[in-house]
């Protein structure tokens, strides 16, 4: 089997995969997004399976899409980089598999987005289409800090800051759970707790194991076949109305959970890996 | 030993270090990205772009 890992910068996560590998004696292929030219024309690669692990978005999205077409297995594959890059797709897709999220409206125009607000009633959360690690993710209290809001996001942001996510406020009790699937099982959880409303670790939040309930493996799963499956991360929030998604990652960061869960989740990525490129290598 | 471009000081690389893993100065702070081993060669390490996560 020739295996490519797909990245940029190598952090912690990627680390870690590498080392996986090495252990196992499997030999892959570092592909830097930043060195990589793809022909169109093309239709032959030098892998039989590429695991993306670019903290790229948008370098991963095209360079997904064109391995996929041309018939080159990625995990995860371009259909689930694309969902769950966009917000909105991912809402949408949560959604139509019926999983249960947080009440969601999107809107083009501040003018149309105010009033969804009002809708919602405050606070509520405004968060880029694109984006992660909590970036730009911002709650209104009141009328006065939406209309500030969206016309800021308006003036001041590129065009996609335009596509107004607004999602209701739900209130979390100082912490929500990131959960693991790997296929069709929940690996393992944790939670993220902060004094500040978001969660993120990538904002500091601290992390405790979180146990995996039936509940919480069922939703989680769900979740995940929503987007399309594979290896993915699924943020989760504890509220009055039972278990809701909030978001979905695709090409999730786990530095902070190993230790925590006792779950080395960079062999059970290596494992998923190996056996999909088993399958995927030609016979002969 | 890898000198930080900015300040000069020393950079101490572990082991096990990775082309592509971000390394910070010891004195200075600054963060470099390791380009390569043989020979080492390190730049300034990426700015955070707006599409970077997970």
């Amino acid at each position: 089997m020739r295996l490519g890992v797909l990245c940029s910068i190598v952090r912690k996560e990627e680390k870690l995969i590498f080392e996986a590998f090495r252990e196992r004696g499997v030999d892959f292929e570092k592909i830097d997004d930043r060195e990589l030219s793809l022909d169109l024309h093309s239709r032959s690669f030098p892998w039989d399976i590429v695991l993306e692990r670019s903290v790229n978005h948008a370098r991963a999205l095209h360079t997904l899409k064109l391995f996929n077409d041309r018939g080159l297995p990625t995990i995860n594959t371009w259909d689930v980089a694309n969902i769950c890059g966009d917000k909105v797709l991912t809402t949408n897709a949560l959604v139509r598999a019926q999983v249960p999220t947080p009440k969601t409206i999107v809107a083009y125009t501040p003018e149309s987005a105010l009033s969804a607000i009002e809708t919602l009633g405050y606070p509520v959360v405004l968060k880029p289409a694109v984006g992660s690690w909590g970036r730009l993710v911002a709650r209104a209290n009141d009328r006065h800090a939406a209309e500030a809001l969206l016309e800021h996001k308006q003036i001041l942001g590129s065009y996609h800051h335009s596509i107004f996510y607004i999602q209701e406020y739900v209130e979390k009790s100082g912490r929500d759970i990131r959960a693991f699937v790997v296929g069709n099982q929940t690996i393992c959880a944790i939670y993220r707790m902060s004094d500040h409303w978001i969660t993120n670790t990538a904002r500091g939040a601290t992390t405790a194991n979180c146990p995996v309930t039936d509940e919480l493996n069922e939703i989680c799963v769900a979740a995940a076949n929503a987007v399309g499956g594979g290896i993915l991360a699924i943020d989760v929030f504890e509220s009055e109305r039972g278990l809701q998604v909030n978001e979905v990652n695709y090409t999730m960061e786990f530095r902070n959970s190993i230790d925590v869960t006792g779950v080395p989740i960079h062999e059970r990525i290596v494992d998923y890996t190996l056996a999909l490129g088993e399958a995927s290598a030609p016979t002969g | 030993m890898p000198k930080c471009l900015d300040c000069d000081a020393d950079i101490n690389l572990k082991a096990d270090v990775e082309t592509g893993e971000i390394v910070d100065c010891p004195d200075c702070g600054t963060e470099f990205e390791v380009r390569s081993l043989e020979p080492v060669k390190l730049d300034h390490a990426p700015q955070e772009e707006e599409d970077w996560g997970e």
